[in-house]
């Protein structure tokens, strides 16, 4: 089968992104697989200057899952683009994710990273849940939200720009339409959902910073059904995540009408998981007899229809 | 260096039976002493997340073998393997011990951590000049490795049962640490308290020390950034990329 997605401004060869913060640079997982064989890789989320993240732990093992407060650890957006950018494969589609505290600091940012040839589109983070400024501050308010979004796509030199949605909100389609309206071309969700783990024992949290992002097959059904609501509110494309470790997940999301998927935990849980679901999927989707992803993209039959 | 599916050959648990003793089929790569495996059953299916870093105790075409104490819910699983069952692995990784061909070398093990000296007992790796001293808790039956590195390094083991053994075995990790001197090297891997003591101990003599960290890790591979170490630099760095093995001066000890 043609296992193409299209999307506007980006042509992925097949559905599957490694997530942001779940595959370093790319090159960490080089001699894991063939980075030229994914639909495209979403790097580690970049700020303007290097950042050393949270206090450890600050990971934490939870039944099919994982919590994580990293804290956006980078290396800043110039060693990206002058120490690790060149020697991602040309092959392959590189989606920059991107965080800041402002929407004049995410327009600096985005003006930096979309003049850079090899970026073919930005992620704009406004979901971690582990910062103290910026993050989730900017997902969870529509106003904040319409401003940092307005501020990337006038900055991204015509490049797509997707915005990754926060499940921690009470309405996640209100936001997903905010995005929409202040020009998003895409939306990725979900980012983790805030959750904790404590030690009985020793009486303290599990993590240093108390609290982290939930993420791995645990939310996968959380995941899903936000998806599906969402890809019915805009008619921008969608791209899924939460959970995805296996061929019939990524078809899941796709049922309920994801365009893409990007698949994070599923790498800690072996690091050439990305490259086996690219054939396994592609096997899959042979298997149900499709020839290409739009006849079977959000065809779910809808319950009580 | 892909990641590879290895068959369970043998496990046996030891006269302790928390103490367990791990053979996979032979990988075909080559590690150095300090370095790690990752190792994931495929029987931790969806619920537990994370492969398990585990020093390399031997790998040579008898296959790769690991010796682990059960702590947590993924030990108890590797520990529950049965002979054919199938284990994710991905290594050799991690910067090992820095060694050279000069000695003397102290080797300084605090329970399991003594499986991360195996291969220094093999006839690739023997040390010039080498005498290791090991601590624990468990009885010294119940480290049967103890006996098969011992057969290849000079070796003393001191049981510690009771706080006053502790303070004797940190007198003696002080005593041989000072007689070892600023010409000799110090290799320590042990619990994170035994760690900090040697580090104190080498910068106080200024005698040069390197120790294997055991910090909390996720993938093994630098990506989610879960293990990493605060340099004497401030930087916070993945410790399965830039150690397990770190040169104690390298690091931040407050």
């Amino acid at each position: 089968m043609d296992t193409t997605v299209h999307l506007p401004g980006l042509t992925l060869k097949n559905p599957i992104i490694p997530a942001s913060g779940t595959f370093g640079y790319g090159l960490e997982f080089a001699r894991y697989g063939d980075l030229r064989r994914l639909g495209a890789i979403c790097v580690k989320g970049l700020s303007r200057s290097p950042r050393q993240g949270n206090p450890t732990p600050r990971i934490a093992e939870t039944p099919c899952g994982m919590l994580n407060s990293i804290g956006l650890q980078n290396v800043g957006i110039e060693e990206f683009l002058e120490k690790k950018l060149p020697f991602l494969p040309a092959e392959v589609p590189i989606i920059a994710n991107l965080y800041a505290q402002s929407a004049e600091e995410f327009a600096q940012l985005t003006s930096q990273v979309a003049t850079a040839p090899r970026i073919a589109a930005v992620e704009i983070n406004v979901s971690c849940p582990n910062v103290r400024q910026g993050g989730v501050q900017f997902g969870q308010d529509p106003a904040a939200l319409a401003e940092v979004t307005a501020a990337v796509v006038a900055h991204a030199a015509g490049k797509p720009v997707i915005v990754k949605l926060s499940p921690n909100v009470t309405d996640i389609t209100v936001m997903a339409r905010t995005a929409q309206d202040a020009g998003a071309t895409m939306l990725s969700l979900i980012n983790t959902i805030t959750g904790m783990a404590v030690d009985i024992r020793t009486r303290t949290p599990r993590l240093a910073t108390g609290t982290g992002g939930l993420s791995g097959p645990a939310i996968k059904p959380i995941a899903l059904r936000m998806v599906h609501a969402v890809a019915k509110a805009v008619s921008i494309p969608v791209i899924g995540i939460g959970g995805i470790s296996t061929a019939e997940d990524v078809l899941e999301f796709l049922l309920v009408g994801a365009h893409a998927v990007q698949v994070g935990t599923a790498s800690f849980t072996r690091p050439d998981r990305v490259f086996t679901l690219v054939d396994e999927v592609t096997a899959l989707a042979e298997s149900l007899g499709l020839s290409s992803w739009e006849e079977f993209r959000g065809t779910l039959k809808e319950a009580g229809q | 260096m892909n990641a590879l599916d290895l068959t369970v050959h043998a496990i046996r648990p030891g006269p302790d039976p928390t103490i367990v003793d791990l053979t996979l089929s032979p990988p075909p790569w080559q590690p150095k002493p300090g370095q790690f495996v990752m190792l994931r059953p495929h029987q931790f299916g969806h619920e537990l997340t994370w492969g398990r870093p585990l020093s390399i105790y031997r790998c040579d075409t008898n296959g790769l073998r690991v010796v682990f104490q059960v702590i947590g819910r993924g030990t108890q699983r590797l520990a529950a393997l049965r002979p054919g069952d199938t284990v994710a692995a991905w290594g050799p990784l991690g910067r090992g011990f820095q060694t050279k061909a000069s000695g003397p070398y102290l080797l300084l093990a605090g329970g399991i951590g003594l499986a991360a000296f195996g291969l220094f007992a093999t006839a690739d790796h023997r040390l010039p000049e080498s005498e290791l001293l090991f601590g624990h808790r468990l009885p010294l039956e119940a480290y049967p490795l103890y006996a098969e590195i011992a057969s290849a390094i000079p070796c003393e083991a001191k049981r510690q049962t009771s706080p006053a053994d502790i303070e004797d075995f940190a007198q003696e990790l002080s005593r041989r640490i000072q007689a070892l001197g600023p010409k000799g090297m110090v290799l320590c891997c042990g619990p994170t308290p035994m760690l900090r003591a040697v580090a104190r101990l080498c910068l106080e003599h200024g005698v040069p020390g390197q120790v294997s960290l055991e910090n909390r890790m996720g993938c093994g591979v630098g990506a989610c950034l879960g293990c990493v170490a605060t340099t004497a630099t401030g930087e916070r760095v993945p410790s399965c990329v830039h150690g397990p093995v770190f040169d104690i001066r390298a690091l931040a000890w407050d």
